[in-house]
């Protein structure tokens, strides 16, 4: 039988892991290859590379961090963060990414995704899409920015045509609950995840085991991904499969 | 020493890298420089089974029957093989993925697609050995729409469930093929890897 995915998520700024990592035994924290492997032996699925630089500079060591992890890990990755270009995305394959994530500039040029999915297939493209709650209670919009411009009204609709242009997954990132602790948005996955005809990743708000139960078994998410409460040592990756195994979930353990 | 036959139209990269992790050693084959049949050869496939099929059946060395026929002439001879996604699929007669475009036919059978379930299907599953052989059983990486029928189950070497039963590896005399990645498939695929290596 198929298995939920449980995916760590590593922000990385100038070729360096970002964010407060707390692993005691690292010798380098903010090395994003050490880190992988470590995810990666604790029992992750699948792991996404989140390309936060500002700068040219930054932009251009990520393609070698992806080398380095991809001659590295045993598992599927995903790049995202900033890829705007068929000619971006194929350079992040050919160092080794297994998938590439796109999101604003997607929402801006639709074709991207057709042209990813007609060149590299539509199994290596995944779009991003940082969905919140609308005012008026109907349903979900898109949000670019870092969250300041309302990109489009009906976040459902912009995913469903994203899947008819080739995009193979979705990454559903809750802008109401990413970084609450609060749990996944069960409603938002769910609604997602059943109206879609490819898998979707849960994200935003992910907090102890029982969050995921919620969002693999009411949310019916194909995958969930979080990163602090990897990252802050709060559980691994395995236990927190030992827990959603006993409530009858599919994992690989 | 094995040959990696890169036809042009799938990404060998991560094949690469995972012979490196492995330090199983390999020289490069393809259209331009066919197979020579001294070594165990591995052809990874990516994409649809109509354009790797047509992919082998190019190339300079076409004179000489191109890939698709050196391969099927080498299957013949006994060396062995190593197929992986569509590398397993271009085994079988044909597939509906691509009607009227032929296989290599060194399995009979055909490609079918999945009835059920989210397509592609994405992730990973449990596979597990009918027929009382003995291989072992783990979680492996799958990216696939199709996958084989072939005509004798007695040629399945791993079973997994996707909306039913399906074939997820095929073993045959000097034949093994993986529908899943075992490159991306954790150590449990390196191990396969490496058995299948140590095998031949």
């Amino acid at each position: 039988m198929l298995c939920r995915r449980i995916i760590p998520c590593l922000d990385v700024a100038g070729g360096r892991t970002v964010k407060g990592i707390k692993f005691q035994n690292l010798r380098d924290i903010g090395d994003p290859v050490a880190l992988a492997v470590v995810y990666q032996e604790q029992g992750a699925d699948e792991l996404l590379f989140l390309d936060i630089s500002a700068s040219h500079e930054g932009r251009e060591t990520m393609f070698h961090v992806v080398e380095q992890v991809a001659e590295s890990l045993m598992i599927p990755f995903t790049v995202g963060g900033g890829v705007s270009t068929l000619a971006h995305v194929k350079k992040l394959l050919n160092c080794g990414a297994d998938k590439v994530s796109v999101n604003t500039a997607a929402v801006y040029n639709p074709q991207l995704i057709k042209e990813i999915a007609d060149e590299c297939g539509s199994q290596c493209c995944v779009l991003a899409i940082d969905a919140r709650r609308r005012s008026d209670g109907n349903g979900w919009e898109v949000l670019t920015h870092g969250g300041r411009k309302i990109a489009r009204e009906d976040a459902l609709a912009w995913a469903k045509e994203a899947v008819e242009l080739g995009a193979g997954e979705i990454l559903l990132t809750s802008w109401d609950r990413d970084g609450t602790h609060e749990g996944f948005d069960l409603e938002l996955t769910r609604a997602f995840a059943d109206a879609l005809p490819v898998p979707v990743i849960a994200s935003g708000g992910a907090s102890g085991a029982g969050s995921f139960v919620d969002v693999f078994q009411q949310g019916h998410a194909d995958a969930a991904l979080a990163a602090s409460i990897f990252h802050d040592g709060e559980w691994t990756v395995e236990g927190l499969k030992e827990v959603i195994k006993q409530e009858g979930i599919p994992v690989r353990l | 020493m094995i040959e990696l036959i890169d036809y042009g139209g799938g990404n060998v990269g991560s094949v690469i890298r995972c012979l490196h992790r492995l330090e199983i050693p390999f020289r490069m084959a393809g259209p331009d420089s066919l197979p020579s049949g001294d070594r165990p050869m591995i052809l990874p496939g990516v994409g649809a089974f109509g354009s790797v099929m047509r992919r082998l059946s190019e190339g300079r060395e076409l004179s000489k029957g191109g890939l698709a026929d050196r391969i099927k002439a080498l299957v013949a001879e006994g060396t062995p093989y190593l197929g992986i996604c569509v590398g397993l699929q271009v085994l079988l007669d044909e597939s509906t993925e691509n009607p009227g475009v032929p296989g290599l036919g060194l399995i009979p059978g055909k490609v079918v697609k999945f009835t059920g379930g989210k397509i592609p299907q994405i992730g990973w599953n449990s596979i597990h050995a009918p027929n009382g052989k003995q291989a072992p059983d783990g979680y492996v990486y799958f990216v696939n729409s199709y996958y084989a029928a072939p005509a004798d189950p007695s040629v399945v070497l791993y079973e997994a469930n996707y909306n039913g039963p399906f074939c997820a590896a095929i073993q045959k005399d000097n034949i093994t093929a993986f529908q899943f990645h075992p490159e991306k498939s954790g150590h449990f695929g390196h191990e396969l890897f490496r058995r299948w290596f140590d095998a031949v």
